[in-house]
């Protein structure tokens, strides 16, 4: 297939547009701090937290990808190994990113290292963050340097990796889930939800990347891979939509206040649209419909339509995750009691943080071009297919 | 319905009684006191007294209250009435913040109060979410007086919390942390108590050693009918009500 050139421009042209749109944000934050910020004194986290635990699901999932591929041996999967094991060294940066700029204090963020509070799911994250970038790291220098011809190397590391994202995608949950504080958060659903998000997220990323890069700068694309992956993303969506269900039918059930008003926030607060629309139509349903309709389940092109559904619902699932549970006062009468617009039960993110959290993305969409760039990503893969 | 009054406040002053079990704790071994608060639910006029002189002694900005007063209309008129009730941080003996702070700073020290390092804390807020009270706030830099052509005198005062003197300004340190009650603790160190308990008009704020059973806290849990918040999750709370 050959690239677009037309559309490379307009890429290019959005990537930039993204990266300065991003450091006009970050120059407020660094200079404001968290002044500009809409996350408040009770809905304390916002879009950056969502991205954060968004961009760490992508890179788990798409791990489990190239595990499948390496560890596995499913041999269909060949194509796409080599973008799955490139898909963790771009979203995890920008995970970090996304949180970095969260901190009240970023100078700091090197204690997570130097004071380990290992009781602190945040702190438990970090370190399998580390010891999976450890891993990912010697894959790729294998892969990309090598060519990948030390294959029980690459067995072991894809099994201890896998183990890794698995147990990293659990403390992310966990570290929602262990907070008794917060009623719709607290539970033992998260972490396994966390973990299933995370392989239907990865799925999804790299099969839209694996049929969207070489549309756009030329390369081939595996047929039998593409499909192969949106049958499995069917499977996975739809367990993913069981858990949900459950979650949310449980919690409605139960008519406990925190539980059930931000399950209402959810599905008819004023943000409906995230969870209908986003979350929903675009990450459910759409999906569904293109992976289970014969003239489409078979095409590439709307196979990575339904990839780019996942990616889509799965952040808006994310959203839904982490704002409306905070924001329920934890007693009854708190926000009256606080005479402060920070105290507020309504959080739409700032201009600050949409800009940055905008130049993120981009940050990563100018990745992606430049690595598929420099490394032979697809052109082994055309080989293969 | 009469309004019970403490035994012991009839013999003698409160403030008085409350300052000589200060001094009494005070020459114990840290790790041997527990400060504690007790709260008469029934003898507080939520004049927020005490959220106004915890901002007068810690300077506090907007949005950062280490204590409030929650007001509750109930019923429907003509029949109703206000219930109040003041809520700083709790203290728990099983304090769930504390748990899930990443970098260990924020902890229960010898003497059971929950304290923050404000030179550690990196403000993930992470405690914030954990704490089931929403007695954490973040500091996010913010001044009551910005847009004026002067901050005021009373937000750029030094503070003196944990011991330490600090002059706020926007890029240090207590901005960009969590911040909290911490039961006015440079003041008790210094045999004064904490100025929500010295200020309170009702005298409905109690605080001292719940490990002697001399103090008057101790004296009023075990005469009074007391309660704490949320006590099914496990908190265990240093704070007490009375009704």
């Amino acid at each position: 297939m050959k690239g677009n050139k037309g559309l490379v421009i307009a890429y290019w042209v959005v990537v930039a547009v993204l990266v300065i749109v991003g450091l006009v944000g970050l120059y407020w934050r660094l200079t404001t701090g968290h002044k500009m910020a809409n996350y408040g004194e009770l809905i304390v986290w916002g879009l950056w937290v969502s991205m954060y635990i968004f961009f760490m699901a992508v890179a788990a999932g798409a791990f489990i990808v190239a595990s499948m591929v390496y560890t596995f041996d499913v041999e269909t999967l060949r194509p796409v190994r080599r973008l799955a094991l490139l898909t963790p060294l771009v979203a995890m940066p920008l995970g970090f990113f996304s949180i970095w700029v969260d901190l009240g204090h970023m100078e700091r963020a090197y204690e997570m290292i130097t004071r380990p509070h290992l009781t602190s799911m945040m702190n438990i994250e970090l370190w399998l963050y580390g010891a999976f970038f450890i891993v990912l790291l010697v894959m790729l220098w294998e892969e990309f340097a090598k060519g990948g011809e030390d294959k029980a190397l690459m067995k072991w590391a894809g099994a201890i990796g896998l183990v890794l994202v698995i147990l990293y995608e659990a403390a992310g949950g966990a570290l929602f889930g262990v907070a008794k504080a917060r009623p719709a958060w607290h539970g033992g659903l998260f972490p396994l939800l966390f973990i299933l998000s995370g392989f239907t997220v990865g799925v999804g990323t790299v099969v839209f990347l694996h049929v969207f890069l070489p549309k756009l700068f030329g390369g081939k694309v595996s047929k039998p891979a593409v499909v192969w992956l949106g049958e499995l993303l069917l499977v996975l969506i739809i367990i993913e939509f069981l858990f949900v269900l459950s979650e949310y039918f449980v919690g409605l059930y139960s008519g406990i206040p925190s539980e059930v008003t931000p399950l209402k926030q959810i599905l008819t607060g004023p943000f409906w649209y995230v969870f209908w629309i986003g979350q929903f139509l675009i990450g459910i349903v759409l999906p569904i419909v293109l992976l289970a309709w014969q003239r489409t389940r078979t095409s590439p092109l709307w196979v990575a339509i339904a990839g780019l559904g996942v990616f889509i619902g799965t952040f808006a699932m994310r959203l839904n995750l982490v704002i409306p549970a905070l924001a329920y006062p934890e007693l009854k009468g708190l926000v009256e009691a606080v005479p402060s617009p920070r105290m507020t039960t309504v959080y739409v993110p700032s201009t600050m943080e949409w800009f940055v959290g905008l130049g993120i993305f981009g940050l990563g969409m100018a990745a992606f071009a430049v690595l598929y760039h420099l490394l032979p990503v697809q052109s082994q893969a055309a080989k293969e297919a | 319905m009469s309004v019970a009054q403490p035994v012991v406040a009839e013999k003698e002053n409160a403030i008085v009684r409350m300052m000589k079990d200060l001094e009494r704790a005070l020459k114990k071994p840290p790790s041997e006191r527990r400060w504690g608060m007790v709260i008469d639910l029934t003898k507080c006029v939520a004049c927020d007294a005490c959220t106004v002189s915890c901002k007068a002694e810690n300077k506090t900005p907007p949005g950062v209250n280490y204590t409030l007063v929650i007001k509750e209309e109930v019923g429907t008129y003509p029949n109703v009435r206000e219930v109040f009730l003041p809520r700083p941080c709790m203290h728990c003996e099983n304090p769930p913040c504390v748990d899930v702070c990443p970098v260990g700073a924020t902890w229960k020290n010898e003497e059971g109060v929950v304290v923050i390092d404000y030179d550690v804390c990196i403000g993930c807020r992470y405690c914030m979410t954990a704490c089931p009270y929403g007695a954490r706030t973040f500091d996010f830099g913010d001044w009551y007086t910005e847009g004026t052509p002067h901050l005021a005198p009373y937000e750029t005062a030094p503070t003196f919390e944990y011991g330490e003197m600090r002059v706020r300004n926007e890029h240090e340190s207590p901005v960009g942390n969590v911040r909290k009650c911490h039961f006015c603790l440079h003041r008790v160190h210094e045999g004064l108590l904490p100025a929500c308990i010295t200020d309170c008009i009702g005298r409905a704020r109690y605080f001292g050693d719940l490990n002697d059973p001399d103090s008057l806290v101790s004296e009023l849990l075990r005469e009074r009918y007391s309660f704490r918040l949320k006590e099914e999750l496990g908190t265990e709370p240093k704070v007490f009500y009375l009704t």
